[in-house]
């Protein structure tokens, strides 16, 4: 039995070996660099299942007080492991364009070893049970994303993403900080659980605390992209190599959820906070769908699909339903994971337009049904994993009485059927610019069709992801009696 | 047995997708569904209650989920239509000049949707099966259709998606409507809830508007109906046989097989909404259908009109007026797969459907004028096919409803209208008979040929399928009866 720190411990240890192998041994072929950092990240995610289990969550003292690790952080440090590993996959297939961009062959060693302290970062932040811990995770996630965001320097789109990004995150980070002294000021605590217990006491100030959560929200809002904090997601995700821009879609949106989560759990009981939450949630999903609709990009396509499943995460948030915006963000690595390996590599072949996709199917046939079954997830069709997690994420807003949530939801579906087709039409309808084969190596190969099957796999039988979520389902979100 | 008839197709459109020669397998998938259906079929104990031939397989125990398939009457019958149907448009399918396969491949998904579907005894699956159909038809109409295919495709995709996810919303709504303790997808379970009375009023006023709308959508139900005509008229014909002859009928067979048994009180509570919108299909749509100039789009209205008399009979809710309807589902389906495919054939040889360009083509094609009369004459209800048996049960179905309540009722005054129905239906099918196979032939038709022989094979099946259950519709009834007493008597 391991003990749980030392699994982030070792992923921070292996990303600084992948570091020294570049400075020393210079003549190393990158990308076996990028094998040992995937070998590395799976041997730490077969590690997960041998670890010991750690204080219960009210009665931690000392480091345990700032980290938990839980079933639902377990799950999550696995869902980072994996998500780390598919996008350094995926970042193989992009190195001769970060090459080809930064000029020579330097800096591919590093392209290689952030993610892996973007993934301990990830994994700190899972298990983060006080605001602290919560800051300090969220700052080691975000710094490395500002390096790989605008990993390909010399490319005034990338750089543009990347100023964006480091202001905008910037401001979020303030945000959070004043958000933490709030509530630290209104109850004397950082840490969840006591705060949990100073709310329930009537002579806390709630007004402060809630004002504090508020500020909190409004960083994590960033995080996850919501409705009105988006702004920098479109142009970010466009510039940002694609490898990063599906790291930052998933891995990033995945660790804000699990730690609004968290957060919200003490102020559900305060007054206006689920309604404030469906607000949010109905902006998220009629801005991200109707926006999505004109898009010619696929790339930018992708950005506002991926504010628009915040949205429908958020409605999970919001109608209190762990279970559903667990296995949602399950669903949305999957499907987002596979549609950006297919856009990286028809991208060097092509670009990255939806009329690059001209006549897909007749040139890979693979390639095409591997973007169409991204697509359907997307949209939402039965028989794959996407479909599930909308079902559920209605189910939960059906329960709650959530009319409007639901009515926007079925209309903002319809809507997402259009765009996401829009790429399948071009696909199978439109006439091939030429008929040369798109070259994909096999690991990717079969890393995509790995993807396929666990999203059909899923949609069908989700049994495996609802068992392993359901200890604390109801452990998350406690429905409040006071919220309504 | 029941597993073979809902894989089968779509094993062979995966193989077909893999590359297998795509005409041979997919006739011999259908073929082999066909077969097997009417296997079943034949060992079918209509006096057993319950369903029959049932697998299940748990999928999760928590939510209640499983796969689970199942027969009776009922869904017996669809099946039935959908594997003849099945066999028809696979046979229908001339040369296809562009990715042969996947056209294959389209076709078997939407059959196989469409026979899961009207298997499943659960929820879930009933749900999930029907939207497998979603991305063939989009394809098949996208890639393979005529004319202004691209928005057909657009608004047809678009408007089944709309309508699917309000029928989720709905299907949501009745799980949740048990009480927590006994919840599950399985329809058998839900139907044991319902007859003792754990699904409120209350409940059933708020679900039966979303399953009324959800499915409504898929039928085609005025005014939910505009996408129906524009697709059918652009759809490759072997779609839109499958399309409205098979798929369409999934919206019906979920009213008979959900809001029926399980919503009784919200259907008597929503008819008289139901009766105005369905006279609307069959007035209103009616008189539409008389003004078309194209076969294709006329065939595509007549589809829409004809599914206000089957609404008629669900709305009925007594023994004879659903199993009148269930049986039309069956006639209609056949009847419309045949206008639609010997439309196909017409198209084929003479690039148009106008009926202005046409006209006298009996003479060059005694066949397809004869099929056309014979489609078009079960279409109408014609006494003889089974459209006729099953409409005359519909309307005395209707007709007693109000009968039973002493006074002229609403549902008098809907049979009234809907018998004007058959006589619009008469104008429009014979019009269109006359302008295009009778009068005299523009010049450059003389060179047309006829049907080819290989092609009499499907039109005879469908033909005698439809004389069979007319003749006999008492195979029908002694297996539908049953099923209907059993809803009836258990509500109040």
């Amino acid at each position: 039995m391991i003990p749980a720190v030392s699994l982030e411990i070792a992923v921070l240890i292996f990303g600084m070996v992948v570091l020294t192998l570049e400075a020393f041994a210079p003549r190393m072929n990158k990308q076996t660099l990028a094998y040992i950092a995937i070998g590395s990240l799976a041997v730490v995610l077969i590690a997960t299942w041998f670890v010991k289990s750690t204080p219960t969550l009210g009665s931690a003292t000392g480091f345990w007080s700032f980290y938990t690790a839980d079933s639902l952080s377990i799950f999550f440090k696995r869902f980072s492991l994996i998500t780390t590993i598919l996008v350094l996959i995926t970042m193989i297939d992009y190195a001769p364009i970060v090459q080809a961009e930064t000029g020579g062959r330097s800096g591919l060693g590093e392209f290689f070893a952030l993610p892996m302290f973007t993934c301990a970062g990830l994994m700190y932040l899972v298990s983060a049970i006080d605001f602290v811990m919560i800051f300090v995770s969220l700052e080691l996630v975000t710094i490395s994303f500002y390096v790989l965001v605008s990993f390909t320097r010399r490319n005034p789109v990338t750089l543009e993403a990347g100023v964006k990004y480091l202001v905008l995150s910037a401001l979020s980070t303030a945000f959070l900080v004043y958000g933490i002294a709030w509530i630290f000021g209104a109850t004397g605590q950082t840490n969840l659980q006591r705060i949990t217990a100073a709310l329930a006491n009537i002579e806390t100030d709630r007004g402060a605390a809630l004002f504090g959560a508020v500020l909190v929200l409004v960083a994590l809002g960033f995080k996850i992209a919501a409705v009105p904090f988006q702004i920098w997601v479109p142009d970010v995700y466009q510039g940002a190599p694609t490898p990063v821009t599906a790291f930052l879609s998933i891995g990033s949106k995945a660790a804000g959820f699990v730690v609004l989560l968290r957060v919200l759990r003490p102020f559900m009981m305060l007054p206006h906070m689920q309604r404030l939450l469906v607000l949010v949630a109905l902006l998220t999903v009629l801005y991200g769908n109707l926006a999505a609709i004109p898009q010619n990009n696929l790339k930018r396509l992708l950005a506002y699909s991926s504010i628009a499943h915040a949205g429908y995460l958020l409605i999970g948030v919001a109608c209190l339903n762990g279970d559903a915006v667990v296995f949602y963000l399950v669903a949305y690595l999957l499907m987002t994971q596979l549609s950006f390996a297919v856009l990286i590599v028809v991208a060097q072949r092509t670009g990255e337009g939806i009329a690059d996709f001209d006549g897909l199917a007749k040139r890979s046939p693979f390639l095409a049904f591997a973007m169409l079954i991204a697509m359907v997830s997307l949209a939402g069709l039965p028989f794959t994993a996407g479909f599930f997690g909308k079902f559920l994420i209605f189910y939960a807003a059906i329960a709650q009485h959530q009319t409007v949530l639901v009515a926007v939801g079925v209309i903002t579906v319809a809507c997402g059927f259009y765009y996401y087709l829009k790429v399948v039409r071009a696909m199978y309808w439109q006439v091939p610019v030429s008929t040369a084969s798109i070259p994909i190596s096999g690991l990717s190969r079969w890393t995509m069709a790995g993807l396929i099957g666990a999203t059909i796999f899923l949609g069908v039988y989700p049994q495996p992801i609802l068992r392993a979520i359901k200890p604390y389902g109801q452990a998350v979100v406690e429905t409040p009696t006071t919220a309504r | 047995m029941l597993l073979f008839i809902i894989f089968s197709p779509i094993v062979a459109a995966i193989l077909i997708f893999a590359g297998a020669p795509a005409r041979k397998t997919a006739l011999a998938a259908a073929g082999f569904t066909l077969f097997v259906t009417l296997l079943v079929f034949a060992t079918f104990e209509p006096s057993q209650r319950g369903f029959q031939n049932v697998a299940s397989f748990p999928i999760s125990t928590d939510w209640g989920l499983n796969f689970a398939v199942g027969l009776d009457g009922l869904n017996l019958i669809v099946i039935l239509l959908a594997a003849i149907v099945t066999v028809a448009a696979v046979w229908f399918t001339g040369k296809i000049d562009k990715y042969e396969n996947a056209f294959y491949a389209c076709l078997l998904l939407i059959s196989g949707g469409a026979i899961g579907a009207f298997a499943s005894l659960d929820l879930f699956f009933f749900y999930a099966f029907h939207e497998l159909a979603l991305i063939p038809t989009f394809l098949l109409i996208g890639i393979w259709g005529t004319g202004n295919r691209a928005a057909a495709a657009w608004k047809i995709t678009i408007y089944l998606a709309l309508g699917s996810f309000i029928l989720l919303i709905g299907l949501i709504m009745l799980y949740q409507s048990v009480p927590a303790g006994s919840r599950s997808f399985d329809i058998r379970m839900l139907q044991a809830a319902a007859a003792t009375g754990q699904i409120a009023p209350e409940a059933q006023h708020h679900i039966y508007p979303f399953l009324l709308v959800g499915f409504g959508i898929l039928i085609s139900l005025f005014p939910f109906h505009t996408w129906a005509p524009e697709a059918y008229a652009a759809a490759p014909p072997p779609a839109a046989m499958l399309h409205a002859g098979v798929l369409k009928k999934f919206g019906l067979y979920g009213l008979l097989r959900l809001a029926v048994p399980l919503l009784p009180d919200g259907a008597r509570y929503w008819s008289n909404l139901l009766i105005v919108l369905l006279l609307g299909n069959i007035i209103y749509i009616g008189l539409v259908t008389i003004a078309q100039k194209r076969l294709d789009w006329m065939l595509g209205y007549s589809s829409v009109m004809h599914m206000g008399y089957i609404f008629l009979g669900i709305a009925t809710a007594n023994v004879l007026g659903t199993t009148g309807a269930a049986i039309l589902i069956f006639a209609h389906g056949l009847s419309i797969a045949l206008l639609f495919a010997l439309a196909g054939e017409l198209r084929a040889r003479t690039g148009s459907l106008d009926f202005a360009d046409l006209g006298g083509l009996a003479k060059v094609m005694p066949f397809a004028g004869l099929a056309f009369g014979l489609g078009a004459f079960a279409a109408v209800g014609l006494p003889g096919f089974a459209n006729f048996a099953a409409e005359i049960m519909v309307f005395f179905g209707a007709f007693q409803n109000g009968w039973d309540m002493q006074r002229f009722h609403i549902f008098q005054i809907a049979t009234a209208l809907g018998l004007w129905g058959v006589v619009i239906s008469t104008v429009y099918m014979l019009r269109a008979y006359r302008r295009i196979f009778m009068g005299t032939m523009p010049e450059r038709w003389n060179e047309l040929v006829d049907l080819r022989r290989t092609l009499r094979v499907p039109v005879t099946l469908l033909v005698a399928a439809l004389l069979w259950f007319g003749f006999f519709p008492q195979t029908f009834v002694r297996m539908l009866a049953p099923a209907f007493q059993i809803y009836f008597s258990a509500s109040p």
